[in-house]
């Protein structure tokens, strides 16, 4: 192994780990704030013991979002330096103002609402974690920006004279076509998420008898996490398939990927379901598919030629085969590993409707006041946050290696981006201290999920009503303390 | 002024936005085995910090992202240079970051001596090497003509960097011990008071080294005015420690920390990072920068927002602006359970 590919395996594990927690962030702190209104609004006490419930989970949670999310920004530097000198002057702008507008909003007003219980009025508590929500979705929405310029760059030059990619206009990196599909797509899986976790530990709760006087409170749980699911991951298909046109036209090779379809279709291409192929993945043996709806995801048409893998690679090395004089171009057979792409693409869809068809059967089954306790119910509840979490999971894993060999498409290869000064020693200390390290913080917030998931909703308890001048009775207990 | 100046001296700010503030949270964790004698006086000294750290965390990747956006070659090749160092930085950074939220989650002493553990070293290491690493920016490193650093971890381990990293180590200390007195009320107050007089005394005559060594080998008259103002504040600092002044203590060290930091800033300028290959190879802010359409948009952004960010990160010190005593610790949380049953069950 050299640099390059411990830097790629490591980009890939902390990356995929730190997307684990993520999602589950960005929704669960608009569910916390929106049981937090809800209480305010109708003062039923079922809402607030929710409301403090799931802010416990959803800080657990969030604690390992943010420190891991702390590495994200350090490795382009360390393991990428040459992609970050290529680049610096467009991607490094998404990030800076990640910092500024998000990063400060999320962890400011954070700290706000966990200590603030008996330091500020009840609707400017709530509003801190409203805060907090739109902290995290400026986040994704500049981050994702920086991504989309990866998938499809705008708004740039090429300077041969400094070998580097200069900005030309902000606003086209801002609202690229690729970063105008993919937000909404990956803010619609996040929102998803947060509801397959409530739907989650709802459930698990429900059915134990331990619980059996909350029953109404979990039921409650579960209905509005029902919702949340499906109502998300409707949202995920349209935006999926708008991303799939975009995709179309501006990374044909990686729809291509995604169907391994090695010869240009000119009309009613099929999708299949799943295929048996060689070990070398280039001969099909068997496979179940459905006549049209490729070429209907591809074009918006049943009837719509989708262009294929072998024909789409002489295209690419006609336009990039001959060197397009920049130093950091490399000329490479410009197909994905046909095997990632091929399953990746077919598991994101296949979990992300597996969780929208779960949601709503239990949305059915649990229709005006019903109570079912089936036991397969619970196992069902208790799997589409897992569902849910790979579905996402799959989605990154196909639109990054789906871009391969690009870091940046068209304009430089990912072993084009590698530091050239680190060692492999340093690299390789690199990946395994990171790796293990986060082994150990996965089983760690695990468990305490688990812990906290099993203790149940604590009972309600009328928190304090502080005015901005501070608390009636300053020597007492803090409400809230590490 | 260059917009390339421009940009030098707000990452200078965001550099000192985070040592002042993540200064005294380091200094706290540091302090948490010498000044908390018992698991209830621990817990005062956590919550002195617990709603702020995170903001204060903030800074660094602030001035990371504005170094990559601003000085893309800078940060390729500080980032990638320092790769070692910035590694332990980041374990230390993720352990304490989860210190804060996990410790407290569970009432076991065990449990509880990891996490403090997690935190002392956590800040420990990345309060040493900043100082290593800034010393060894200032200093200047083995850079060769394609801008990259040919030396290695021993490299940045020499006598002017550890001595760096000392002084930034006693800096945190005594801020962090100025940050207690002043946060929280009874015997850890007294406590903290009392050491950080013995802390700052130390951390002033490493300090006057260090900062006279730098503006003997790269210094300019502004970086010496900063320096000497820097020096004086922190005597000022220890000297207001000592007449039980808490507030104008912290504001000394709070001085101390943004001088020092400008100082070597200003040391620093026009390179931003130069070679000790050759001078020809160094990096400075024209070489290092963006286009200066990026430094545009970045300004406006930096112009409208950063008041809005100091305003709101202001208002949450207000909000918890009162003394914290082992009175203000609530019992252990038990942990929640499932809600009383309705007595007729």
């Amino acid at each position: 192994m050299d640099v390059l590919d411990i830097a790629r395996w490591q980009f890939g594990i902390i990356t995929v780990y730190h997307f684990l927690f993520v999602p589950l962030t960005i929704g669960l702190t608009a569910v916390v704030a929106g049981f937090e209104t809800a209480w305010l609004r109708n003062r039923n006490p079922d809402l607030l013991r929710l409301t403090k419930f799931f802010g416990k989970l959803m800080l657990i949670n969030f604690a390992i979002g943010v420190v891991t999310g702390i590495v994200q920004e350090f490795q382009f530097g360390m393991n990428w330096s040459d992609y970050s000198r290529f680049v610096g002057d467009i991607f490094g702008a998404p990030l800076a103002v990640e910092g500024l507008l998000a990063f400060f909003l999320e962890s400011t007003f954070l700290g706000l609402w966990i200590f603030g219980w008996d330091r500020l009025p009840r609707g400017l508590h709530a509003a801190t974690m409203w805060l907090v929500h739109i902290g995290t979705l400026f986040s994704s929405w500049f981050i994702l920006a920086a991504n989309s310029w990866m998938q499809h760059p705008v708004g740039y030059r090429y300077n041969p004279g400094t070998g580097r990619a200069e900005l030309t206009d902000f606003w086209a990196v801002m609202f690229n076509k690729v970063q105008l599909v993919t937000f909404p797509h990956v803010v619609a899986a996040a929102y998803m998420t947060a509801g397959a976790f409530v739907i989650g530990v709802g459930g698990y709760l429900y059915l134990r008898n331990r619980y059996a006087a909350d029953r109404d409170l979990y039921r409650r749980a579960i209905r509005v996490g029902a919702v949340v699911t499906f109502v998300a991951g409707l949202a995920v298909a349209v935006t999926g398939d708008f991303q799939g046109k975009v995709m179309t036209e501006v990374q044909p090779m990686k729809m291509a990927a995604a169907e391994a379809l090695y010869d240009t279709e000119d009309s009613c291409a099929p999708f299949s379901i799943f295929t048996v192929g060689t070990p070398d993945g280039k001969t099909e043996k068997f496979a179940v598919k459905v006549p049209c709806v490729l070429s209907f995801l591809a074009t918006g048409s049943t009837g719509g030629r989708v262009e294929g893998i072998n024909q789409l690679r002489d295209e690419y090395q006609q336009e990039y085969g001959t060197d397009p004089g920049t130093a950091y171009y490399y000329a490479g057979d410009y197909v994905p590993v046909i095997p990632v792409t091929y399953w990746s693409f077919r598991f994101m869809i296949g979990l992300g409707v597996f969780a929208a068809f779960g949601a709503a059967l239990i949305l059915y089954l649990t229709r005006r006041g019903r109570t079912p306790a089936a036991r397969w119910l619970g196992w069902l509840a208790i799997g589409l946050p897992v569902v849910t979490v790979a579905a996402s999971s799959f989605g990154w894993l196909f639109t990054e290696m789906g871009r391969q060999p690009w870091v940046v498409f068209g304009l430089m290869t990912t072993e084009r981006g590698v530091s050239p000064g680190v060692s492999t020693f340093e690299a390789f200390t690199s990946v395994v201290v990171l790796t293990v390290l986060y082994a150990g913080l996965g089983v760690v917030e695990l468990r305490l999920l688990s812990t906290y998931i099993k203790k149940g909703a604590d009972p309600f308890e009328e928190p304090p009503e502080p005015t901005l001048r501070g608390r009636a009775d300053e020597d007492a207990p803090l409400t809230v303390a590490y | 002024m260059e917009l390339t100046t421009i940009w030098f001296s707000l990452i200078a700010v965001l550099w000192i936005g985070y040592f002042t503030l993540e200064g005294f949270d380091f200094g706290v964790g540091m302090l948490l085995p010498f000044l908390a004698k018992n698991d209830t006086e621990r817990r005062v000294m956590y919550n002195t910090i617990g709603p702020v750290w995170d903001g204060n965390e903030v800074w660094v990747l602030v001035a990371g992202g504005a170094t990559f956006a601003a000085f893309p070659e800078w940060y390729a090749t500080l980032f990638s240079g320092f790769y070692l160092p910035l590694l332990l930085i980041l374990v230390g950074l993720i352990v304490r970051g989860l210190a804060f939220e996990y410790r407290h989650k569970r009432d076991d002493a065990r449990w509880k001596a990891w996490w403090d553990r997690a935190l002392i070293y956590g800040s420990l290491v990345p309060a040493i090497l900043w100082g290593v690493a800034f010393a060894n920016i200032v200093h200047g490193v083995p850079i060769d003509a394609d801008k990259e650093f040919t030396g290695n971890l021993f490299t940045l381990l020499n006598p002017f960097g550890l001595l760096g990293g000392l002084v930034t180590l006693g800096l945190f200390l005594t801020h962090g011990a100025m940050y207690t007195a002043l946060k929280t009320t009874g015997d850890i107050r007294l406590r903290a008071r009392e050491l950080s007089v013995r802390l700052g005394l130390v951390t002033a005559v490493l300090a006057v080294v260090f900062l006279t060594w730098t503006q003997i080998s790269t210094g300019s008259v502004s970086s010496a005015v900063a320096f000497v103002v820097a020096a004086a504040a922190l005597v000022a600092g220890v000297a207001a420690a000592r007449a039980g002044r808490e507030g104008w203590a912290f504001v000394g060290t709070f001085v101390t920390i943004a001088l020092a930091v400008a100082g070597l800033f200003l040391a620093l300028f026009p390179d931003v990072m130069p070679s000790t290959t050759d001078a020809a190879y160094s990096l400075t802010t024209t070489s290092a920068s963006a286009t200066s359409y990026t430094l545009k948009v970045m300004t406006w952004v930096a112009v409208i927002f950063t008041p809005i960010v100091l305003a709101y990160q202001a208002w949450s010190y207000w909000v918890f602006r009162k003394r914290i005593g082992t009175h203000h610790i609530p019992g252990p949380e038990v942990g929640p359970g499932p809600a009383k049953k309705p007595a007729s069950v």
